[in-house]
């Protein structure tokens, strides 16, 4: 089971297993890692999801597809790291990935 | 002796409220009663992938049970609560056992309008549909054979998306509407005919300003074979393979009404989801709470105001009483067009509009005064991010700049 860390804006780390073939956000959800609240269920439609990728992983994730792209700028406070973390797919890759959540979607 | 929660309704919002608690590091007991044999899921893929075929069971799950299991959360699936008794403070379930609570939150969602026609009894007949459940779609996707012809009543966002994924598995689609326009409470007239347009190009047709005068039926009383629609008076019969019933939700207020707590149009809350007993909440599509964006009263049916309010008596049920300023939002996909609207359009002033050379994309403003209190956007998600952000924040816009396709819509506010 690929493992992957979120990590909130205050520091505090959650390292979880997630399952191949499900997204990131779907790990998260599963393990109930604050903040990501995916209003839409995953479908690309709210940016609620919203994550940075750490650095040493931006580049190693397939590239965002169109529909990902066009939606990441409905996001607050986007950087060049910036993902959707319902369109990334979990894989026996993806384990070790990192990533951060923003301020925004952390609050109470 | 640590608290007990019971929530009734395991759907988006009471699903959504057990887990926010555990996240926050609430240690009482939650008991999440529902009467569905699933557990917590998502509806808004019922009537567009779930239907289409393309989206599983399982993908519907919020979690899956394993996760209540981890964290605690007893479900009762398949298990209706009969009565509340708030003197005991007691749940009473449909076998007639007890569950006491200290707090109970009411999570009970809507359910779908009938058609009432005298002499009919909907329940009884065989090929006519309503769509709220997983089990309704397992019920009608059977029924959904290329060539059949499908009589939908009720043009609203969800029987416009049922009509998509109709036409495009090949069925005949007539779209019967009360209204002279689709989606009349909710759009403006620009997105209601950009919309008829797109299904007419499908193959959808529609009968607007027309109203079911009564349905004929085959000799074993069972099944539907034609539908008489009467437009201005003038009764035409349709004739029909299936019909489905989207004619609204209605919110599930009875547990409520009965227990005595305020109901009007809605179970009545505070802005921190309380009913009239401080005891007891209600969320997500059942209640009717006061929105700071609208200033008044709303009934909201969609998924982010279910997670939303979920949030909000998450608080409460914290000590941490915190209301809502969220805007409310939704989405509809109808043959892979994106719709995204923001706000809520009723009451509006005006109507601007931009991206409308394509027949594929709109995006409408809609303006009171000088600010834009909602926004429809048709695949320009782009501007869905900036209308959000404008609605949001109450800014002030300059409507000519508004409606110039070359003025990115960051630049719009005075
Ligand atoms: C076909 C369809 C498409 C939709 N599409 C969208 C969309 O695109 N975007 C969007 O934002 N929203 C959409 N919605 C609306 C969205 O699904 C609802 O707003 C959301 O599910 C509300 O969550 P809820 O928890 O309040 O109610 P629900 O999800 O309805 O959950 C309530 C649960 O309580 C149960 N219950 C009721 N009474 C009892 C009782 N006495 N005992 C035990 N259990 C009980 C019900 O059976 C149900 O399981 C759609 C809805 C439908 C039906
Ligand atoms: S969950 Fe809505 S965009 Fe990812």
């Amino acid at each position: 089971m690929p493992k992957i860390t979120f990590i909130e804006d205050g520091g505090a780390e959650h390292a979880v297993e997630a399952t191949v073939g499900e997204s990131v956000m779907h790990a998260a959800m599963d393990n109930l890692v604050p903040g990501i609240s995916a209003e839409c269920g995953g479908y690309a439609n709210c940016a609620t999801c919203h994550v940075y990728v750490d650095q040493a992983w931006a580049d190693r994730l397939p590239a965002p597809e169109e529909v990902e792209e066009v939606m990441i700028e409905a996001a607050f406070d986007v950087r060049p790291t910036s993902r959707l973390s319902c369109q990334i797919q979990v894989t026996e890759a993806t384990d070790g990935l990192i990533v951060n959540l923003p301020a925004s979607q952390t609050g109470a | 002796m640590p608290e007990k929660l019971v929530i009734v309704g395991a759907g988006q919002a009471g699903g959504d409220l057990a887990t926010t608690l555990r996240q926050r590091g609430w240690n009482g007991h939650i008991t999440l009663v529902g009467d569905e044999p699933s557990p917590p899921y998502q509806r808004p893929p019922l009537s567009k992938g779930y239907l289409l075929g393309k989206v599983s069971r399982e993908q519907l799950f919020l979690k899956p049970t394993t996760t209540y299991e981890r964290f605690d959360i007893a479900l009762r699936l398949g298990t209706r609560v009969q009565a509340v008794d708030r003197t005991a403070k007691d749940v009473v379930i449909s076998d007639g056992s007890r569950l006491p609570y200290d707090k109970l939150v009411l999570a009970t969602g809507r359910r779908a309008r009938p058609l009432t026609l005298p002499g009919v009894d909907a329940d009884r007949l065989d090929n006519l549909f309503t769509l709220r459940r997983i089990d309704d779609v397992d019920a009608l996707r059977p029924q959904f054979v290329p060539g059949r012809r499908l009589v939908l009543v009720g043009g609203g966002y969800v029987g416009l998306e049922i009509a998509a994924v109709a036409a495009q598995l090949g069925l005949e689609v007539t779209v019967v509407e009360a209204a002279p326009r689709l989606l009349a409470r909710v759009t403006g007239p620009e997105v209601s005919s950009f919309l008829e347009g797109v299904h007419r190009s499908h193959g959808v047709r529609f009968r607007l300003a027309s109203t079911v005068a009564r349905v004929a039926l085959d000799a074993s009383g069972r099944r539907v074979t034609g539908v008489d629609v009467s437009t201005s008076g003038v009764v035409e019969r349709l004739v029909a393979d299936l019909v489905l019933v989207g004619i609204g939700m209605q919110p599930n207020t009875a547990l409520a009404s009965a227990a005595g707590l305020e109901v009007d149009d809605g179970i009545v809350v505070d802005e921190f989801a309380r009913t009239s007993d401080p005891d007891v909440l209600a969320i997500g599509d059942c209640a009717n709470q006061p929105s700071a964006y609208a200033g008044r009263r709303v009934r909201l049916e969609s998924a982010p105001n279910a997670i939303e309010h979920a949030k909000v008596a998450a608080a409460t049920i914290l000590g941490r009483l915190q209301a809502s300023t969220a805007t409310p939002w939704f989405w509809s996909e109808q043959y892979g067009l994106k719709l995204q609207m923001v706000g809520l359009s009723g009451g509006a002033d005006q109507c601007i509009t931009r991206g409308n050379r394509s027949a594929t994309t709109l995006s409408a403003f809609y303006l009171k005064g000088d600010r834009i209190a909602a926004a429809d956007v048709i695949s320009r998600p782009a501007d869905f991010a900036a209308a959000r952000r404008l609605v949001t924040s109450g800014a002030r816009v300059d409507p000519d700049r508004l409606a110039d396709d070359e003025i990115p819509l960051a630049e719009v506010a005075i």
